[in-house]
């Protein structure tokens, strides 16, 4: 981008890309029980990377985030395939998800789905799509 | 599942562990010898098989696949089904070992060829063991495919690649048409099984589509097995690499339309236009493809109008033999059961020979650098065991003994004959022509087998003309046509051994009512006396070799053939015309204007939704249990209407981007209105990380209006968009309006039961539609790379 004087929106950028990626991964796990999820969460997460693009130039978010979106992309797609193929393994249909409740040290009695794990995969999937697509449109000078 | 089942995947699964085997051992070790496990394993297993199909058994093992649909992956072995995997898996063992030698492993990809190699042979165990048609026909075009992939092994040739093409494109019609013939059978019988639809032949016979059917699976079958007109593109797949002609195109995959048609005589045969459509394409592919090969200068191309010619003679065996059925049981059809069995016989020869043929002449390519006979000649001193090999091969071909090929052609002169006696199908008066057609194509037969040994090993040596000095290959090459000429020989001496373990089963399997309780008895035997068949013979041979000494006399008339009317000429043109009245017709709308496309879309959007709710009768608008529109939304609502009309009318970019999103997050306040967080949240986010993009994108257009100039008022967009307006609301209310089934909305509150969690829309995303889910990701995903490659490929453009 070029290069207007952006002190605030950079100061500012520091300190609420922290708050949103952590409201993100909150949104995230509370997906469950409460509004949010692994779509939502992704997203959000993406938005907080956006903003970063948005005040910084590419070059500096990439080098500081050394990540290949495009294979968070495909991680993600291929660990919510593999959470139902889980399923058939157990002799049940493709993608049936299971939980159950477990007490487990420091939580107390804390309920385990296997639903999280597929929404990790969707969460991936989301993040990865919106920075390639973004990433790569904004590359193109 | 049983180890049949698992028989016909195991090359599909070692196909994924080949690349790995390429990269972990080449150059250290050939990945062919890992390959070569696969069919060895498959032809130990099947050769279980062997004594319990001779007595007469047929096994069938049953797997659900979509069992509501009716489809299952049932396997059926009988005789004809285990002559075909023997072949499938004994060849592609041989085929296999030859090609470590024929391929360089420092050279060539040859992850790839093993793969392709792999998915063929898995696609052609499948096609012969399937009792489902409909598994039958995805295995069909898989092979069709990994034969197109095959083809086109050397891409970087321009030949390689039309070839490919050509073989893609018409069995793929054949395929297709095939298909509908078998949607046409599974409508009459209600079944997909071909077992059931066996049982219900009188059924099939007095249906009116028992024509079209029958005609639609012809055509599959011919395309497939290049029966004339459709054998073009058998020549041209010879730019395959020759372990790929004599696998693919001699040994197995040509025969798969020989097997349908036998698999399907039972269902078809017995009728006068069964009998006449096969055996006349049979015969005429007999006599056009023996006749090309003659003026062939190329080995391999010779070799593949030789394919095409035996093809056509195993095609009309089975014709002829089909007329077996019209008779039932007794001593008239065992008369005619004679053409069967002669053409699953012959089936068996022609892959012997014409295999180690192939392999022969890919040696000869290997060795010297060419296949042209004109370049070619006294081979015989510097490479003996490959004349010796070419002499057997030949010589059973022209159907000389002391080779198989003679006591197939004995068969198939017996058949004949039989024929031409025949009373009924219109007989008495064309059936001459059967016995004078096969003879003259067997001169021709016999001509281009001498022209194959003679050109190519006696004569003068013509070094100069050859890239390498000519040698003997390494033994290894030389191995799988070997083993294959020792059983020319071998059949020749002890056929009946052959016969009663393999070709009666698979002949009761062809003409089911004839083995009722026993299988026929008929010995094969090379010597029958001084009879008909072997004066004709004889004759072959005497009038053959007159014609080849004086070849070079009347070779000239092939010219007087004109080019303009050969059927790759048509081929050609109709390629091209077809291409040309595809592009014009697609540069017609394909302008390259997003608002024309965007009209396309809408337009069919309005006359599809719009159509549909109107012939349905589905409008409907019931306000009984709406809810009162509070202050709130009536608020939002104005608002969101100024901000519309705000994104429509602003003369920048920016304004229009910025207000998109204003609208968006009204959208979703309004969600919040009507408590559904969730959404809300989700909206919130996409319009600004849309918002964003947006910006990003436009920030580099030029600005709106190039000059002041009103926007022109187009009264289509007007209609369009309206008109979208119209539909979506109209279908949004109907949707409200007709209340058709039981919501079940009741369903899923029981998500904390049934998924442990309390959200519900999460629960309906992660676990209760987690399919749908997963697609949609899916979507993302190839969204993502789409635009990734999108821009990364221009930018590389500019460069």
């Amino acid at each position: 981008m070029k290069e207007p004087n952006d002190v605030i929106l950079r100061s500012v950028t520091k300190v609420a890309v922290l708050i949103i990626l952590t409201f993100a991964i909150n949104l995230f796990f509370s997906g469950h029980h409460n509004p949010g999820g692994g779509f939502i969460g992704g997203l959000a997460f993406a938005s907080a990377l956006t903003l970063l693009f948005l005040c910084y130039d590419i070059e500096t978010v990439r080098e500081n985030i050394p990540v290949d979106f495009k294979a968070v992309t495909a991680v993600g797609v291929l660990i919510s395939v593999f959470t139902g193929i889980g399923g058939i393994i157990f002799d049940r249909p493709f993608l049936t998800q299971a939980f159950d409740y477990f007490q487990l040290p420091l939580f107390g009695k804390t309920e385990l789905a296997t639903a999280v794990l597929f929404d990790i995969g969707v969460a991936m999937a989301v993040i990865g799509t919106a920075i390639t697509i973004i990433s790569s449109i904004s590359e193109d000078r | 599942m049983s180890v049949l089942h698992i028989m016909v995947l195991i090359p599909f699964a070692f196909a994924l562990l080949v690349p790995f085997l390429y990269k972990m051992f080449t150059p250290r070790i050939h990945t062919g010898w890992f390959v070569l496990l696969v069919p060895l394993t498959i032809f130990l297993y099947l050769l279980r098989y062997v004594p319990v199909i001779s007595q007469g058994r047929t096994i069938q093992i049953h797997v659900p696949w979509m069992p509501s649909f009716g489809i299952n992956y049932s396997t059926y072995i009988d005789g004809l089904s285990l002559i075909f995997g023997l072949l499938i898996s004994g060849i592609g063992a041989l085929v296999i070992l030859y090609s470590i030698y024929y391929l360089s492993k420092h050279r060539e990809a040859l992850h790839n060829f093993y793969v392709y190699i792999l998915l063929f042979m898995g696609a052609m165990l499948g096609v012969v063991f399937s009792d489902n048609v409909m598994v039958l026909y995805v295995f069909w075009e898989l092979t069709s495919i990994s034969s197109f992939l095959l083809i086109a092994y050397w891409y970087q040739r321009e030949r390689s690649r039309y070839g490919a093409q050509k073989s893609m494109l018409i069995t793929i019609f054949g395929g297709l048409a095939m298909l509908a013939g078998l949607i046409m059978l599974s409508m009459i019988t209600d079944t997909y099984s071909i077992r059931e639809m066996i049982s219900q032949i009188e059924l099939i016979h007095s249906h009116a589509f028992f024509l079209p059917a029958m005609f639609l699976i012809l055509i599959g079958a011919f395309t497939k097995s290049a029966q004339f007109p459709f054998s073009i593109w058998l020549p041209d797949a010879m730019e395959a690499p020759t372990p790929i002609s004599a696998y693919l195109h001699s040994a197995t995959m040509v025969k798969a339309g020989i097997y349908l048609v036998a698999r399907f005589t039972p269902v078809f045969g017995g009728t006068a236009e069964w009998f006449w459509l096969v055996s006349a394409a049979g015969i005429i592919t007999l006599l056009y493809g023996s006749i090309n090969a003659v003026k062939q200068t190329d080995l391999k191309a010779l070799l593949a109008f030789s394919t095409i010619s035996q093809l056509g003679l195993i095609m009309s065996l089975f014709g002829l033999g089909s007329a077996a059925l019209y008779f039932g049981a007794g001593d008239d059809s065992s008369m005619y059961a004679v053409a069967t069995l002669a053409a699953i016989f012959h089936l068996i020869n022609h892959s012997t020979f014409k295999g180690s043929l192939f392999m022969v002449v890919g040696i000869i390519d290997h060795e010297t650098g060419t296949r042209d006979i004109r370049r070619l000649g006294g081979l015989i001193n510097l490479m003996p065991i490959s004349f010796t090999l070419t002499l057997i091969g030949s010589f059973s071909m022209a159907g000389l003994p002391p080779f198989n090929g003679f006591l197939s052609k004995e068969m198939f002169f017996t058949a004949v004959l039989n024929a031409s006696n025949m009373s009924v199908f219109n007989m008495e008066s064309l059936g001459i022509l059967v016995p004078v057609i096969a003879w003259i194509a067997s001169v021709f037969t016999f001509i281009y087998c001498m022209i194959l040994v003679f050109k190519t090993f006696f004569g003068k040596y013509k070094p100069d003309k050859l890239d390498k000095i000519a040698h003997e290959p390494p033994i290894g090459m030389l191995i799988s046509p070997a083993v294959l000429a020792s059983l020319v020989i071998l059949i020749f001496f002890f056929p009946n051994v052959l016969s009663d373990y393999l070709l009666k089963p698979a002949v009761a399997a062809v003409l089911p009512s004839l083995a009722q309780g026993s299988l026929i008895d008929i010995k094969i035997s090379a010597w029958h006396g001084f009879n008909a068949e072997l004066f004709m013979t004889i004759g072959v041979v005497l009038l053959g070799s007159v014609l080849y000494v004086t070849l070079k006399k009347w070779k000239g008339i092939y010219r007087y053939y004109p080019e303009t009317l050969t059927l790759n000429h048509f081929y050609n043109n109709f390629l091209e015309g077809g291409e040309g009245v595809s592009r014009s017709l697609t540069n017609r709308y394909m302008t390259g204007y997003i608002r024309d496309y965007l009209i396309y879309i809408f337009g069919f959007l309005i006359i599809m939704v719009g159509g549909s709710l109107l012939s349905l009768n589905a409008i409907a608008y019931n306000p009984a249990n709406d809810a009162p529109i509070t202050l709130y939304e009536w608020a939002l609502i104005i608002a969101m209407v100024i901000v519309a009309l705000t994104i429509v009318l602003s003369r920048s970019r920016l304004t229009a981007i910025i207000a998109l999103g204003g609208l968006g997050y009204l959208v979703s306040m309004l969600f919040v209105v009507f408590r559904a967080p969730d959404l809300a949240l989700t909206q919130l986010v996409v319009e600004t990380v849309t918002t964003a993009l947006f910006l990003l994108c436009f920030y580099h257009l030029p600005k709106y209006f190039k000059g002041n100039g009103r926007v022109p008022f187009k009264p289509l967009n007007l209609v369009i968009s309206v008109g979208v307006g119209a539909v979506v609301a109209l279908f949004a209310l109907s949707a409200d309006g007709n209340r058709l089934f039981e919501p079940i909305a009741g369903y899923y509150e029981n998500s904390y039961e049934l998924a442990g969690a309390r959200n519900i829309v999460n629960a309906i995303l992660v676990d209760f539609r987690g399919i749908d889910t997963m697609l949609e990701i899916f979507v993302l995903c190839i969204a993502a790379l789409g635009v990734y490659l999108l821009i990364k490929f221009e930018m590389k453009g500019r460069e």
